[in-house]
């Protein structure tokens, strides 16, 4: 039983209409009755990996198949696709940004934090120093 | 060239009936159902247009003028194109339900002429393979989804389309005065050998995808098109077709 909250619309013209207060709940699209929404990942090379490339409306999977390789595969190279219906992509809510927010102070988990190309410099100018260093072979 | 009057005859019919199926299937360009579908439709409308460009390209390698000079300047009494895909279509169903009959056609006709003695045709079917199962794969997706799968009223179009369709589609093997020398010269297996196959694979098709398939002895094919005998539609397409050429037939592309 959901709670009998008075909207009344600011809109007069809502108001004329007479809209009955208590709607029937909202059911869902049945099956097969409405286009679905489906993303298309897009592989150019065997062995590669595939590639959100953007999304399609396609009554079916199969034609979802269809409709992909004509948006997505007709102008560039393309070895495979997979399509996968935008409802069942498992996701955090946009409120959870959160999750990810890295604190300031954390920035020793950067990757950047690593100083590792500093010790490439270093040995790649030992190197030259050795090769520097060594007497001339030609003539 | 030995055999050469049946080749040339093999090679109009298909150029023929890619051209005007293709023409005819574009016609849905802008208009088909929903956005995704009529681009699908589109390229594969475009794809029939090459296959067509090839087989008029053979016949120039065999001595005929180029291929725009064939497509845009021959009488309507010159093409040798079937009925079936010169009649126009104001339905989806229709153009669907021809789609199917026609690719299946297809798909059939260039599985044999793989092992065609002729080289050049064998390779054309070796390239267009991949693209006809593309066609293929598309007809027989949405003749289930509107059949089996679909409402009563897309059943019963597809279904109205089937039975106006089918005769038409039974002369695309309307034989021709070559057969047995296409055969014996291992060109190609010929019509009937070709009817056979499509009915082995169109019929299950159908009849799986929940449609009644009109009995065979009580169909008349729709023959006269391989002798260029056209319908009425046939003559206001290749006008629409050519107006643009025929401004100036000599301008550069």
């Amino acid at each position: 039983m959901s709670h009998s909250v008075t909207l009344r619309s600011l809109d007069p013209r809502v108001e004329r209409l007479g809209i009955p207060q208590e709607q029937p709940a909202f059911e869902g699209v049945p099956e097969g009755t409405h286009l679905q929404t489906f993303e298309v990942f897009h592989q150019a090379k065997s062995g590669a990996r595939h590639i959100h490339v953007g999304s399609i409306h396609a009554p079916n999977a199969e034609l979802a198949m269809v409709f992909a390789k004509e948006q997505y595969a007709r102008r560039s190279e393309c070895v495979n696709l997979w399509v996968v219906k935008s409802s069942e992509i498992i996701t955090f809510s946009p409120d959870d940004a959160d999750l990810f927010a890295t604190t300031p102070e954390k920035t020793y988990r950067d990757a950047s934090g690593y100083k590792v190309m500093q010790k490439i410099l270093a040995w790649k100018q030992r190197l030259q120093q050795k090769d520097t260093d060594q007497p001339s072979s030609s003539s | 060239m030995e055999h050469r009057a049946a080749l040339e005859d093999l090679l109009f019919r298909m150029a023929d009936d890619a051209l005007i199926y293709g023409h005819r299937n574009s016609e849905w360009t802008g208009l088909a159902p929903i956005l995704e579908e009529d681009i699908a439709f589109s390229s594969i409308a475009q794809d029939k247009l090459g296959h067509a460009l090839a087989l008029y390209t053979m016949l120039g390698q065999l001595g005929h003028p180029d291929p725009d000079t064939l497509a845009f300047t021959r009488q309507e009494r010159q093409f040798r194109c079937c009925h079936l895909v010169e009649l126009p279509t104001q339905d989806y169903a229709v153009a669907l339900m021809r789609h199917a009959l026609f690719d299946y056609a297809e798909r059939n006709r260039y599985r044999l002429l793989e092992q065609s003695s002729f080289a050049p045709l064998a390779a054309l079917a070796q390239k267009v393979r991949g693209e006809i199962k593309y066609h293929t794969f598309h007809a027989s997706t949405w003749l289930r989804l509107l059949g089996r799968e679909g409402t009563d009223e897309s059943r019963a179009r597809m279904q109205a389309a089937l039975e106006m369709l089918f005769p038409y589609a039974l002369g695309i093997f309307e034989p021709s005065r070559y057969e047995d020398e296409l055969r014996a010269s291992g060109i190609f297996a010929g019509e009937e050998e070709l009817r056979q196959r499509w009915l082995d694979e169109i019929i299950p098709l159908l009849e799986e995808a929940g449609y009644r398939v009109p009995p065979l002895d009580s169909v008349q094919p729709c023959y006269g098109g391989r002798s260029g005998y056209h319908t009425e539609h046939l003559q206001p397409l290749l006008d629409e077709m050519t107006a643009v050429f025929r401004i100036d037939p000599s301008a550069e592309w």
